[in-house]
């Protein structure tokens, strides 16, 4: 089962290496994580995506709110949360597959950021199931470098109540 | 003044009376400061010990256990003390000290990232920075080592910020820290759940563990099950939560436990866990042992409930608090038929064959008990003679220690240091191996030099017993690294360190042997000679 944790944290030097800490020591699985800075400079949030069975993925959430410099944890599922990857991929490209990458790039509403005679950065902001159909779609071109966020997510306004 | 200062006033505020350390370069400053207080220092002669006898003093006084050691190598001795610790349960601040922040991360000399090292098992962990950081640090440190479920704090002071000068020093008077609000009071509307289903009982039973000691929560387990008559079993941290003879009292559970307690486990219908985790040496599948019954979970720690066993009716708080609000719903209890089944399994004999030549320990620790004066503290080691002690000790108005989570070997000997400077009125013995023994015999030295009176028992069987035993039932007698030879000569470390000398090869004469040791007005080692082959477990 698979559950996305979105934990704010005190923003202090060491607590995403005590964070990461925890599901490598209780051998739980991290999917993605990805940590920023929130409105609140103190305050950090990790959004972190995990699967386990269902006593794995309750034991997640008590072992990080036991954590001294996790304030709060929420947990939701991917279908009722708005979730996002950004992802920046170089690719060399020539005359005869330019136009292929640009249909690509323009069908998956991605973008060109930076370009030069040969090579060029896409960049494609969405669901993370859509970015990695987007690395599936350009794997027959030579893809020099890749860099993804991990996924970010809140959980929809209507959660909220 | 300077930091290190502040340190040593932080401990005064505290009211720290002792404390238990290892010194070196990095350290120094704050012990400087120390000297200069009423604060008892006492020098452990490795700094794993320091965290031990830490640990007994907390477990004997409900306070915190303080301990101090320098930067690296100093620091990574202490680690299994911390982690013992930790895996118990028991409040301590650790104090270490730190080369000089400008230099951290460069490997410099006796430089350890220790608290990176020790983020597993402590609670909570500083990395003093800032001078003017130090009072608040101290104050939360104990505040988060004693409260919620308990456990060790870990202060990592760079010797630069010891040296520097503090603003101005005040102590806070409360913690404020947004992310630390442990529950006392349990769910009320849980706390009827759980009585409901203690009315519906047939077969009701309390299986309490070390969270009851933590809590202070005997008085209120007694009174509880005394009132509704339910029978109480415990962990092996639990042991003493009754009185061993108690008619409540049906004994240890687990692989290791009496066979009472684990049919009473088995065959009970609602079963209230208090304080107690339910690890693997207590409950092999607790699956399966949970099968035909509620279980109700008390613990302060939301993370134990449903961890090895569940679902349950979970109440999270502290104990104490819960028992005093489930007594104040009234409910009737008929007992009398599941008590006298019980009763019953207490008349099947051991099948244990006494061994006709050597102590026979089981009879040893009864006796040994019982000659203890009612309010006496036992500490068991770990390794056979843990296991002995666990079934055979009969603890009345005092307490039994052993480290039943870490099981870290060498253990008894510095907590009973701790346990016996806590209250200098209790009489404190120590039990071990000889396996144990020699994890921690430096500390005799300590015994002699702070003149404590503590009386150490070694069971001396020439091995590294359980695991001897574990080889001779599983690996078809395969003795691989066990044996330790008939060395050292205990009557001559005991000479050695002027410490009174006892032999007990057999059971001829024992009982004037423990009167005679446990009357011995100084410190005194008595050296029991069981069967090299005994086995806590029945021969096949």
């Amino acid at each position: 089962m698979k559950k996305i944790y979105s934990v704010l944290v005190e923003n202090r030097s060491g607590v995403l290496s005590k964070v990461s800490g925890l599901f490598a020591r209780r051998c739980y699985n991290i999917e993605s994580l990805a940590v920023g800075e929130t409105d609140d400079p103190n305050v950090s949030c990790m959004t972190i995506v995990s699967s386990g069975d269902m006593r794995t993925i309750e034991q997640i959430e008590k072992q990080l709110n036991k954590k001294l410099d996790v304030i709060k944890v929420k947990t939701f599922d991917e279908e009722v949360s708005i979730s996002r990857e950004l992802m920046l991929i170089k690719v060399k490209y020539n005359k005869t597959n330019r136009k292929d990458i640009m249909e690509v790039v323009s069908a998956m509403k991605a973008e060109i950021v930076d370009m030069s005679r040969n090579m060029m950065i896409i960049q494609i902001c969405d669901r993370p199931e859509r970015t990695r159909m987007m690395i599936k779609l350009l794997s027959g071109i030579s893809v020099v470098e890749l860099a993804r966020t991990g996924t970010l997510a809140l959980s929809k306004c209507e959660m909220e109540g | 003044m300077t930091g290190a200062e502040a340190m040593a006033k932080c401990l005064m505020e505290e009211k720290v009376e002792i404390l238990f350390g290892y010194p070196g370069v990095a350290i120094c400053p704050f012990f400087d400061a120390l000297g200069k207080t009423d604060i008892r220092s006492v020098l452990v002669r490795t700094e794993q010990n320091a965290g031990h006898a830490a640990s007994g003093y907390a477990r004997t006084t409900g306070r915190v256990g303080v301990c101090a050691v320098t930067s690296g190598p100093g620091a990574t001795n202490l680690l299994t003390g911390i982690a013992t610790a930790f895996a118990d349960s028991v409040p301590l601040v650790c104090i270490s000290g730190q080369v000089e922040t400008d230099l951290l991360g460069s490997d410099v000399f006796q430089e350890a990232d220790i608290t990176g090292a020790a983020e597993s098992f402590v609670k909570y962990s500083y990395i003093v920075k800032d001078v003017n950081d130090i009072p608040r640090v101290f104050k939360e440190a104990f505040h988060i080592a004693n409260t919620g479920r308990k456990g060790p704090v870990l202060i990592d002071m760079p010797i630069d910020i010891q040296l520097a000068k503090i603003r101005n020093f005040e102590y806070p008077e409360e913690v404020s820290l947004r992310t630390y609000k442990p529950t006392v009071k349990g769910h009320i509307q849980q706390i009827r759940k759980a009585m409901q289903e203690l009315t519906k009982a047939e077969r009701p039973l309390i299986l309490a563990g070390g969270g009851i000691f933590l809590s202070r929560a005997k008085k209120e387990l007694k009174e509880f099950s005394e009132k509704h008559q339910i029978p109480v079993v415990s962990t092996m941290m639990g042991i003493g939560v009754l009185p061993t003879s108690h008619e409540l009292y049906f004994g240890m559970i687990g692989n290791n436990g009496c066979l009472a307690a684990n049919r009473a486990m088995k065959e009970c219908d609602v079963l209230m866990m208090v304080g107690a985790r339910v690890a693997d040496r207590a409950v092999a599948s607790p699956d399966v042992i949970m099968e035909n019954k509620t279980l109700i979970h008390i613990d302060v720690d939301p993370a134990e409930i449903g961890k090895n066993v569940g679902p349950a009716i979970p109440i999270v708080g502290d104990a104490k608090a819960i028992f005093r609000d489930l007594e104040e719903i009234p409910i009737e209890t008929d007992t009398k038929a599941w008590l006298q089944s019980l009763n019953e399994y207490r008349k099947v004999p051991s099948g244990r064959k006494a061994p006709k030549e050597h102590v026979d320990p089981a009879v040893f620790i009864q006796k040994l008990s019982l000659a203890m004066e009612e309010d006496g503290i036992y500490v068991a080691d770990v390794g056979q003679n843990q296991i002995w002690s666990c079934r055979n000790v009969n603890v009345r108005k005092g307490r039994f220690f052993t480290t039943g989570g870490m099981g870290t070997m060498g253990y008894s000997i510095p907590a009973a240091i701790g346990a016996k400077l806590a209250d200098m009125k209790k009489q404190v013995v120590a039990v071990c191996g000889d396996g144990a023994f020699q994890m921690s015999m430096m500390e005799l030295a300590v015994i002699m030099q702070e003149k404590i009176p503590l009386k150490i028992v070694v069971m001396k069987n020439n091995y590294l017993g359980l695991v001897r035993e574990f080889q001779h039932f599983h690996l078809d007698d395969a003795y691989e690294m066990v044996e330790l030879g008939d060395y050292p000569r205990l009557d001559r470390i005991a000479e050695a360190y002027d410490i009174e000398y006892f032999l007990a090869d057999s059971m001829d004469g024992i009982d004037e042997l423990i009167r005679r040791f446990l009357d011995a007005k100084g410190p005194a080692l008595l050296e029991a000679r069981p069967d090299p082959m005994d086995t806590v477990k029945l021969a096949r």
